[in-house]
C-alpha cells in the first residue's frame, strides 16, 4: 500500500470517527444531560423525552454506532484492500 | 423444594460447569495464558467482555444505586454503556493489530521506554485490585445472605472456584468460563425483572413496561405513580435531577472514558483473530451488556414503586419476611423513633414524620424476588447470578495482576532470559498470590460496591485513556508525555479521591469540591490534565525516533495482524 492511498485511507477513518462521535456526543451528554429538563416537555410513551434519553435511548443508540462504524470501516477496508484476512489466509 | 434447597443447587450447578469448564480449557503457553491463543470467535468475546465487564456492582449494586438516585442514576447507565463507542472506535481495532498480550505492552513498545512500561504496570495493579475489591464484598453479602454461611467462609469458597480456574486455565480458562457466566447472570437477572413488570403492568418486556400504565387500574403510568409516591412521602420526584448538571457531565465522562481504559476489558480485544473481529466484538459485547443496562433503570422504577407501596406506613408487626431476613444481617435498620409500632419511611422534605427506616441500595435487586413474592428458584438464581457477575469480573482482574507480575515487570523488564515455561509458572505464581490479596479484601471490605468501583474508573481514565489514544492517532507523541501525562493525571485524581474519602470525609460536599465536581467526576479533569501535562511536555522535547513512528503507520492499518500475531500454539 503506497503513501497516498495511506493518508486517504486515514483520513476517511478520521472522517467517520468525527461523524459518530459527534453523534455519540449529542445522544448522550446532549439528549441525556445537557438538554434533558428542555426534552422532558415531549413524552415518549410513558417517558419524558429527556428520561428516556438518559436511561433507555442513548444506550440504544451506542449500539447503533457500533454497528455503523463496524459497517463502515469493513467496506473501507475492501475499497482500499487492507482488510485483515487473519492467519489462515 | 424449598428456597434454601433452590439456592444451594443452582449456586452448586454453576459452580460445577465452571469447574468443568476449567478442566476442559487448560492453558499449555504463554499466548493462550495471556490471550487464550488468540483465537476466540467474536460473539464468543463479546459475551467475554460482557460478562468480565459487569461485575458484582452493575449486577448487585447498580439498580439500587437508580432506584435511590432517580433520573440521576443516568451517570452509571450511560456512563458504563457509552465507553464501548469509544473503546470500538479509538481503541480496539489498533490493539488488535499491535497485537501483543497486555496494556503495558502496548505503552512500554510505544513509548519506547521501560519507564513507560513500569508505570503502567503500576497504573493496571493499582486499578486492579480497587476493582477487584468491590467484587469480593459483593461475593460477601451474596454468601451471608444466600447461602447463609459466614462471609468468610463465603469469600473463602468464592477465592478457591476463581483460584482453580483462572490459574489452570489463565485467559483460555476465563474465557470460556466468562461465556457461561454471561448467560448465567443474564438469565438471572431477566427472569424476575420479566416477572415484576407483568405483574405491575400487564407488558413482561420491562424495557417497554417501565414507561407503561401501572395495571391497579389508577390509570397512573409507572413513573407518573412513583413521583406522586415519593412527593407524598417527602422525597424528590424520581425523574427530577438533584445533583448539578456538570457534576453529572463530569461523572457520566470519567466513568465512560473510564471504561476505555481499564486493563481487563483492553486486553480482550488481544484474543480475537483479526482486527474486524476487534470491532465487531466490542459491538457483540455492548449489545449483551444494553441487555441488562436497559433492563437496570427499570428494575429500579419498579423496586421503588413496590418498597414505597408496602413498607411507607407498616406496622411493623406485619413486616413480610424478607424484612425481617435483611433485617436480620443490617442491610435494613428500623428505629422507631415514635414508638408507635409503626414502620414510617420519609424522605428529606417530609413533614408529618421523621423517617424511621435505612434501606442499604445493595439489597434491592437481591430482595427484589422476594419483595415481589416470586417463586423460590427465582431466588436462587439471583444468587447463582450474583456470584457469577463477582467471580467473572475478579477472574478477569486478577489475570491482569498475573500478566502485569509475569510478563511486564519480569520478562520485558528484569529478567528478559527466562524461559517460556518459568514465565507461565510465574504467571500462575502471581495470580494465585493476587486471589489471596483479593481474599484479604472480601474478609476486610472497603464501603459500597459501585463506590469503590467508580473510583477504579476515574483512575483509569486519567492514566490509561489519554496515552494509548494520542499514542494512535498522534504520531508526535513521544516517551517524556507520556509518562508525565500518567504519572500527573493518576498522581491528582487519587489524590483527590483519597482526600475527600479518607483523609476529610467530613468536607466531602459540593462547596469544598474543586469547580463543583465531586469524587466520583474527578478522572475526567485527571484525563483533561493526563492531556494538557503529555501534549506539552512532548512538544517541549524530541520527536519519537523513526521506527516509532512506521509502528504508529503500521497500527493504523489492520492488513497483516493475523500473520503478525507471534503466538506460540
Amino acid at each position: 500500500m503506497d503513501q497516498s492511498s495511506r493518508q486517504l485511507y486515514w483520513r476517511k477513518n478520521l472522517q467517520y470517527l468525527a461523524f459518530l462521535l459527534a453523534f455519540w456526543f449529542i445522544v448522550s451528554f446532549g439528549c441525556g444531560i445537557l438538554f434533558v429538563d428542555y426534552l422532558d416537555q415531549f413524552k415518549i410513551g410513558g417517558f419524558g423525552l429527556g428520561f428516556w434519553f438518559a436511561q433507555q435511548g442513548a444506550i440504544y443508540f451506542f449500539v447503533l454506532q457500533i454497528i455503523i462504524y463496524v459497517v463502515l470501516m469493513n467496506r473501507l477496508d475492501r475499497q482500499f484492500g487492507v482488510e485483515d484476512k487473519g492467519a489462515d489466509q | 423444594m424449598n428456597e434454601t434447597a433452590w439456592i444451594f443447587s443452582l449456586v452448586g450447578l454453576s459452580f460445577a460447569l465452571y469447574i468443568g469448564i476449567a478442566i476442559w480449557s487448560r492453558a499449555g503457553s504463554t499466548g493462550e495464558f495471556y490471550v487464550a491463543g488468540g483465537n476466540v470467535p467474536p460473539v464468543a468475546n463479546g459475551l467475554a467482555t460482557a460478562a468480565d465487564w459487569m461485575s458484582a456492582a452493575s449486577f448487585i449494586s447498580m439498580a439500587g444505586l437508580i432506584s435511590f438516585m432517580g433520573r440521576d442514576g443516568t451517570v452509571y447507565l450511560m456512563g458504563w454503556t457509552g465507553g464501548y463507542v469509544l473503546l470500538a472506535l479509538l481503541l480496539a481495532p489498533y490493539l488488535r493489530k499491535f497485537g501483543k498480550y497486555t496494556v503495558p505492552d502496548f505503552v512500554g513498545d510505544r513509548y519506547y521506554s521501560n519507564v513507560a512500561r513500569v508505570v503502567a504496570v503500576v497504573c493496571a495493579i493499582f486499578i486492579s485490585f480497587t476493582y477487584v475489591a468491590g467484587q469480593m464484598r459483593g461475593v460477601g453479602i451474596v454468601f451471608s445472605r444466600f447461602l447463609d454461611v459466614d462471609i468468610n467462609t463465603g469469600v473463602v469458597i468464592g477465592m478457591g472456584v476463581v483460584f482453580f480456574y483462572a490459574v489452570l486455565g489463565g485467559m483460555k480458562g476465563i474465557t470460556y468460563t466468562q461465556v457461561a457466566q454471561y448467560c448465567v447472570l443474564i438469565f438471572a437477572y431477566m427472569v424476575p425483572a420479566f416477572f415484576i413488570s407483568f405483574m405491575m403492568t400487564d407488558m413482561p418486556i420491562p424495557q417497554l413496561g417501565f414507561g407503561s400504565e401501572l395495571a391497579d387500574g389508577s390509570g397512573l403510568s409507572v413513573l407518573q405513580k412513583l413521583d406522586s409516591l415519593s412527593t407524598e412521602l417527602g422525597f424528590d420526584p424520581y425523574t427530577d435531577g438533584q445533583k448539578s448538571t456538570l457534576d453529572v457531565f463530569f461523572i457520566t465522562a470519567a466513568l465512560m472514558v473510564g471504561t476505555a481504559g481499564l486493563p481487563h476489558v483492553l486486553v480482550r480485544f488481544y484474543t480475537v483473530p483479526k482486527v474486524a473481529d476487534a470491532r465487531s466484538s466490542a459491538g457483540w459485547a455492548l449489545l449483551f451488556i444494553a441487555l441488562l443496562y436497559t433492563t437496570a433503570p427499570a428494575i429500579s422504577a419498579f423496586a421503588r414503586t413496590n418498597i414505597l407501596n408496602t413498607v411507607a406506613d407498616m406496622p411493623y408487626e406485619e413486616a413480610p419476611s424478607w424484612f425481617s431476613n435483611w433485617e436480620s444481617i443490617g442491610l435494613i435498620k428500623f428505629d422507631d423513633k415514635n414508638g408507635d409500632g409503626i414502620v414510617q419511611y420519609r424522605g428529606p422534605h417530609a413533614t408529618d414524620f421523621k423517617n424511621e427506616l435505612e434501606i442499604d441500595k445493595d439489597i434491592i435487586v437481591l430482595a427484589n424476588p422476594e419483595i415481589a413474592q416470586l417463586p423460590a428458584w427465582v431466588i436462587g438464581l439471583i444468587a447463582a447470578g450474583g456470584l457469577a457477575a463477582a467471580l467473572s469480573t475478579a477472574a478477569g482482574l486478577l489475570l491482569v495482576i498475573s500478566s502485569s507480575v509475569a510478563h511486564d515487570l519480569l520478562k520485558k523488564t528484569f529478567k528478559p532470559s527466562i524461559t517460556e515455561k518459568q514465565e507461565l509458572l510465574t504467571a500462575r505464581i502471581a495470580a494465585g498470590i493476587a486471589i489471596v490479596i483479593a481474599g484479604y479484601f472480601g474478609i476486610n471490605p472497603p464501603g459500597f460496591v459501585a463506590q469503590v468501583v467508580a473510583f477504579a474508573f476515574g483512575l483509569a481514565a486519567a492514566s490509561f485513556f489519554p496515552v494509548m489514544v494520542l499514542g494512535i492517532f498522534w504520531k508526535r507523541m513521544n516517551k517524556y508525555g507520556a509518562i508525565s501525562g500518567m504519572i500527573t493525571g493518576i498522581g491528582f485524581t487519587a489524590a483527590y479521591i483519597i482526600f475527600f474519602k479518607f483523609v476529610s470525609p467530613e468536607l466531602n460536599s459540593a462547596e469544598h469540591w474543586l469547580l463543583g465536581i465531586s469524587p466520583e467526576g474527578i478522572g475526567t479533569l485527571g484525563m483533561l490534565i493526563n492531556i494538557v501535562v503529555s501534549v506539552v511536555i512532548t512538544l517541549v522535547t524530541p520527536k519519537p525516533p523513526e521506527e516509532i513512528q512506521q509502528f504508529v503507520e503500521s497500527i493504523r492499518v489492520p492488513v497483516g495482524a493475523g500473520e503478525a500475531h507471534e503466538l506460540s500454539a
